[in-house]
This record gives C-alpha cells, structure tokens and sequence, in this order.
C-alpha cells in the first residue's frame, strides 16, 4: 500500500492521528467507571471450619447438593467412609468434598478436611475473568455469572486454590462450577446449607472478624489442639473461609501460598501499561511522527537526487518522467 | 530501471504451477483429519476430543494455537514498523507476504481461541463485558482490533486486483461500472489513510504480544519458578520481535522454493542481519531474569522443566544467535534459514513451556500430554493455513517477482498503478 507523498496527504496525516488520540482518550474514561471499586466490607461474612471437630459425615455434600439442585441420592449413602480411599476435588458434580487424613496425635481419629472456594478477598478468579463473569461481592463472597462466561477457563488457571472446575462433557452451556456461598440462601435469611445441617457445628458462620476473633480463642484456650495458623487468615491477604487444624496445613492438602493477594503484580502491569491509555496513546503518536520524519527525509534525499541528476544529465524530462 | 520486483498473482502468465501437488494433497488429509476431531469437540463437548481437566484447563490448543500462533505471526507488525514507518523501501517485496502471513497467523489464533473456549458462541461477550484489570481481555480486544486492522490493510491488495477488471457476466454486467466505482473510492479512501492502521496496527501488537506474557503471571505458584517472573511481558515481547524477521525469511524461502522462483536473497540476508542484537537483547534479559531472581538453582535439578528451558535457551536463542553473528552464515541464505529455523524452534518452545510445561497445578498427580484429537486440530489448523497461503498468492498480488519493463504489455494495468 502506498501512501501519497504531497503536502496535503501530509496535513491529513497529522489530523488522523490527533483524532484517532482524542477518540482514544474518550474511551478511557468509560475504562476508569468499568474498574470494580475495592469491596471489603467491614462486615462481610465469611465461615470458620474446624478440621479438629469436623466427623466426616459428609452431610455438607449432600446438603450442597441438595440445594444447588444437583444429583444429592440418598443422605444416608453419605455415610460410606470409603470414599476417603480417594483424595477428591470439588467438581461439576459437586461444589464441596470432604476428604480424610491420617491423624499422628491420635490414629484413631483420623482429620476431615471440607474444601470448597476460600471466596479470597482479592480473589485471582475475579481479576482474571476475561468478561468480568466472577465478581466480589461486599459480603464477601465471590459469584460466577452464567450470563456473561464465555468457557475460556482462565479463572481455572489463575484461581491458587485450584476451585472452579469445568463441564468438559457438555456441548452447549457448559458452566464454570464453584462454591456460590449460598447466595440464594442467605438472601432469604438462611445459613449456607452445608453449615446448617452440620451436626457438630464444625462450621461456623458469622462476620470474617468474628470467626478470627473465635479462631484466634480457640488456638489460645486450647493449644495442644491447635496449631498456631489460622488458614486463610492472611493466605493471599485473607479469604473468607479460614480453617482451624491440629496438623500442618500443607500435610492436609492445603497449598502453601504467600501472603501478597494473587492479582497484584498482573494487576500492576496491566495498569502500567495502560495507566488511562496515556502510554499506548504516547506510543502512538511517537510511532506517527517516526513515519512522518522517515518519509520527510526520503522525499527530501529524493528531491536531492533529482536536482543533481537534473544538472548532471542532457536531457532532464524524460528522466522526470519515468519517476 | 528495466528490472522491478512487482507484486503478483502466482498464477497464470506469472507461475505455471498448479495448486494441487502431492503435498498439498497430504495438507488436505491433515486438514480433513483435523476436521473430524473438531466436529467432536463441537457435538460431544471440549472433553470428548481433549485431554484437558480441572486441573489442566488449558492445553495446545492455548500454548500453541493460540499464543505460539500469536508471537509467530509477529512479522507481520515488525515488517510494517521497518517498511512503513522507518520507510525502508527496499524492504518493500517482503511487505506484503508478511502481512499476509500475520493475516491468516490472526485468523486462525481466532478460530482457536472460538474452538478452546466452552462456550464459543459467546467469544463476542468480551466486547460488551469488559474486564480491564484481566490480561485476557486486554489480549482479547487488542487481537480482536488488530486482525480487523490486518484485513483493511489487506484490502488494498484486493482493490488492486480487480481495479480495472471488474467483469462480471450476463446481466450483472451492469454492476460492473458501479463495483469499479466503489472499488476506486475504496482504494483512494485506503491509500490516504492506511498510515493511521499502520501505526495502529503496531501499537496493538506492542500491547497484546507483551500482555500474552502477563497472562500466566497471575498462575503465581502454580507455575514453575524458571518461567514465573514479573518481566514476562517484557520477555515475550522482545521474543515476538526476535521471531518476525526469522519467520519472514522462513516463509518467504519455502514460497519461492515451492513456486519454484528466485528468492529474495539480497533483502533475505539485510533481513537477517538485524536478527542477532535483538536476540542478543532477549538473551540478556532471559538470562538477566535467571541471575537476579536467583532461579538458575533449579537448573541443577534434573527434571522436565529444566531440560526444557535448557534446550529453549541453547538450540532457540544461543544457537541462531551465534549463527546471526557469523560472518560466513549470514553470506548463506541456506544457513541464514537455517539459523531462522532455530529462533522459530526457541520461540515455539517457549510459548509452549510458559503455558504448559511450566504449569504445575496442586493436587496434579500425572503431567498433562495432549491428546489425538488436539495435536490433529492444532496440524489440521496449521495445515489449512498453507493452504489458504498457497491459494490467496496465486490469486493476489502477493509476492513480487522481478518482471522486465521493457515488455510489460501483459502485465494488467493495476501493476503500473502500484508501482
Ligand atoms: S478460591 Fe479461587 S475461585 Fe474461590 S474466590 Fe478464591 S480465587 Fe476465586
Ligand atoms: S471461564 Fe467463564 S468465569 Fe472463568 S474466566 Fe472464563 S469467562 Fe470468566
Ligand atoms: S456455602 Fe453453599 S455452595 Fe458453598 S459449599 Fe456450602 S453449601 Fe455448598
């Protein structure tokens, strides 16, 4: 493609690029409104579940089950320990599973572990999502939106706790499956289910700074139970769900995470580059003026060229002509 | 002035080649082959052709077909910086396969992504539902923007080959004075403001080569220490300009060997000499990284990852990078293709180190391998690719071959109008 060389594709030139600048600048400011405001509520709730108490009847499965109108069988088919043969993850089957460990302090009473989404406080899913389909909400929880995901499973990768799991098996409207916190629930007054058909109240709901506040008396009334970490606390700069043990986390499945929330260095690169679109818009017009100055200068050694040839040479014309 | 390199359809008076030869024909069968898996994926599911799980939600058809496809199509912004904007007209002649490669390199980093994502009837959501703080969905928009940019930029080459022969028969007749019109306006219209996509076209590909390399940032430890680093942005994108004059070479030798024309030695060769200091670049900040963040002590472990990123370093980056320094080579177009073949090996396997070798998800009990059907998807795409390349040359006026003045009679008019 060629581009014109007289003065007035040049005038053109110079106003295309100070528009296309201008419609740049305008659309960062939607960007700015787009950007979601930092929700951690003083009050937002959160669960504290403790491994040293929890039975492993696996009642929660059915219960979350149950609610999120899932295939929940029979509650009694739930006492049959020997699932726990296997180490499992939630799935699209199921947004919550509790698995067994050996317990050193005491053999026979092994430790269950219920897992399901932490609903971080700067949660990695919710930075990630490439339509904004997860969003943090101001009672701490973290919701997948069916309307907007597109199945790009980004959130899967970027998600530390390994959570959201994905329908592989569905054609059409395959759903990105996590733990929703019990929204509809708890908008109706109610406790998450898995918490309230718990028998041994190993989970307890509440505001987050109640269940540290709990946490923190148990660790100190009773410390040979517990070890000295409340998980999740501090774990990706705190998450809503915070677990009690009397073994090391990291023996119990759970991954040994820093205490910098995930999004941060992404996030900061991300609002480097863009900051309000100023440098690609800088980069623009830097990139504009290189190709105007680049082709000035040839027109220029052009011109040159062509006085020199018109004094050298007999017969100027025809030279100019063939050019 | 009696010999100019001109831009034209590789058919007809200009090549005698045919379009099927035996290995367009294997090409097709590859296609075909990739054809039936895709049909899977889109009746039974992802999970029905892939091996891909909760805990490996991304496979090749993201690490290849989508982020390698990317960085290798990145000669299509690196020539248009160097040909456009610094205005180096001899680099002209390779302008335009470039571009045509990055073209089709989008087009099918688009149908990849459309056949990855679960719901790929949804892929425009990202248009309305927009997401700043996700590196996704800055790659998104700036791959979406970017491939728009490519076709327009492409337009001219089509005007080109119609201006002036628009003949349709029957009654359409008619329409050919109004089509000629269009196309006329359409061409003025383009060739006054190409320069604004131009430009654009590279500042897109700065931003989305770059934030590709964001992209598994936000993985954290889930990915493995010699490849996570705050700089990847930087690392991808100085390896996606390593590889645009590399892959420029690369294509523009296979074409003329397989049209059986003279390649572009000369412009080849200038070419591959501004290969090395970017690679120097590259190498200094990947081994930079591996010094300061003290990484290298996994090198000391023998597993898969560090015999990986052994081999991206030596055979893709220290290997051509010796070679591009070497005065013999660089006489040589077979050793300057040669060398170009390493630095598209080190950035292939980069690519697909960062976004799975490097991934090491909790609770992962076996590595991920990529299944029958996805290495035949990902060889299918790359097959329909060269073939669609092959077609559009002998239909457009893509690659320029040198043509005598003197007897330009036959040539259609539209080639003097490009020159
Ligand atoms: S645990 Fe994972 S899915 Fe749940 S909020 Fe945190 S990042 Fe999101
Ligand atoms: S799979 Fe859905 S929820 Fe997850 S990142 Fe992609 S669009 Fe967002
Ligand atoms: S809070 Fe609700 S959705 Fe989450 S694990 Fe408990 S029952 Fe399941």
């Amino acid at each position: 493609m060629e581009t014109n060389s007289n003065s007035h594709s040049r005038r053109h030139f110079i106003k295309n690029v100070a528009a296309l600048g201008a419609g740049v600048v305008a659309t960062s400011a939607n960007q700015a409104v787009a950007a979601p405001a930092n929700i951690l509520s003083e009050d937002r709730k959160g669960v504290l579940v403790d491994t040293t108490v929890c039975i492993g009847c696996r009642n929660c499965e059915w219960a979350c089950k149950k609610s999120h109108d899932k295939e929940s069988g029979n509650i009694e088919e739930y006492s049959d320990r020997s699932v726990f043969k296997q180490f499992r993850r939630p799935s699209a089957a199921t947004y919550t599973v509790v698995n067994e460990f050996s317990n050193p302090k005491n053999p026979a009473l092994p430790i269950n572990v219920k897992v399901q989404c932490m609903h971080c406080d700067r949660p990695a899913c919710v930075s990630a999502c490439i339509v904004g389909a997860l969003s943090k909400y101001e009672d701490g929880s973290t919701i997948w939106d069916p309307v907007k995901c597109i199945g790009c499973r980004y959130c899967m990768v970027a998600c530390s706790f390994q959570i959201p799991t994905f329908d592989y098996n569905k054609a059409i409207e395959p759903n990105i499956n996590k733990c929703d916190f019990c929204n509809e629930r708890r908008k109706a007054g109610k406790l998450p289910a898995c918490v309230d058909i718990c028998p041994v109240e190993a989970l307890v709901f509440g505001t987050r700074s109640e269940i540290i506040k709990i946490a923190r008396e148990k660790i100190q009334r009773n410390p040979e139970r517990y070890i000295n970490h409340i998980y999740g606390e501090n774990e990706v700069s705190g998450t809503s769900w915070v677990y009690l043990a009397g073994r090391n986390f990291y023996e119990l499945g759970f991954p040994k995470l820093g205490f910098k929330h995930a999004p941060g260095v992404s996030e900061a690169i991300q609002h480097g580059i863009f900051a309000y679109f100023v440098p690609p818009v800088m980069f623009y017009s830097l990139l504009g003026t290189m190709m105007w100055i680049y082709k000035r200068r040839e027109e220029f050694n052009k011109e040159a060229e062509l006085a020199e040839e018109l004094e050298l040479q007999s017969e100027p014309e025809s030279e100019v002509e063939e050019l | 002035m009696n010999h100019v390199f001109t831009p034209v359809p590789l058919s007809g008076i200009y090549s005698k080649k045919r379009y099927l030869t035996p290995g367009v024909i294997v090409l097709i069968l590859i296609a075909l082959n990739g054809m039936v898996f895709l049909a899977g994926r889109f009746f039974l599911g992802i999970g029905s052709v892939t091996n891909l799980t909760n805990l490996y939600p991304w496979g090749i058809w993201i690490g290849i077909d989508v982020a390698t496809g990317v960085a290798l199509a990145a000669g299509g912004f690196t020539t248009a910086a160097l040909g456009h904007i610094m205005h180096r007209e001899h680099y002209q002649v390779i302008i335009r396969p470039a571009l045509l490669t990055a073209m089709l390199g989008y087009t099918f980093v688009a149908l990849g992504v459309v056949v990855d994502i679960g719901r790929w009837y949804y892929v425009w959501h990202s248009i309305i539902y927009w997401n700043p703080n996700s590196a996704l969905f800055e790659v998104g928009t700036c791959v979406m923007i970017y491939m728009t940019v490519l076709y327009i930029e492409f337009l001219p080459i089509v005007t080109e080959r119609f201006l002036g022969r628009v003949k349709l028969p029957g009654i359409l007749h008619n329409l050919n004075r109004a089509i000629e019109f269009i196309l006329r306006i359409l061409d003025n219209t383009l060739s006054k403001t190409m320069f604004v996509f131009i430009i654009a076209g590279v500042v897109l590909s700065t931003l989305h080569q770059s934030s590709l390399g964001t992209l598994m940032i936000i993985a954290g430890e889930k990915m493995h220490p010699l490849w996570q680093t705050p700089v990847l942005p930087l690392l991808f994108f100085l390896s996606a300009v390593s590889v645009g004059f590399p892959m420029v070479i690369f294509e523009s030798y296979l074409a003329s060997r397989s049209f059986g024309l003279h390649p572009e030695t000369k412009v080849l060769l200038k070419l591959g000499n501004m290969v090395a200091p970017i690679l120097l670049l590259y190498l200094a900040f990947k081994i930079g990284d591996l010094v300061i963040r003290e990484t290298f002590v996994y090198l000391a472990i023998f597993n898969v990852q560090s015999v990986m990123f052994i081999i991206e370093v030596i055979l893709g980056t220290v290997v051509p990078l010796i070679m591009f320094l070497n005065k013999k080579v660089m006489k040589s177009l077979n050793l300057v293709f040669m060398a170009s073949c390493f630095v598209i090996f080190g950035v292939v396997i980069n690519r697909i180190n960062n976004f799975i070798i490097a991934y090491h998800p909790p609770y992962a009990t076996e590595a991920y391998y990529p299944s029958f059907g996805e290495i035949s998807v990902t060889l299918g795409f790359a097959a329909m690719l060269i073939l669609m390349y092959r077609a559009i040359v002998m239909i457009f006026p893509v690659i320029s071959l040198n043509i005598n003045h003197s007897n330009n009679h036959h040539l259609p008019h539209s080639q003097e109008v490009s020159k």
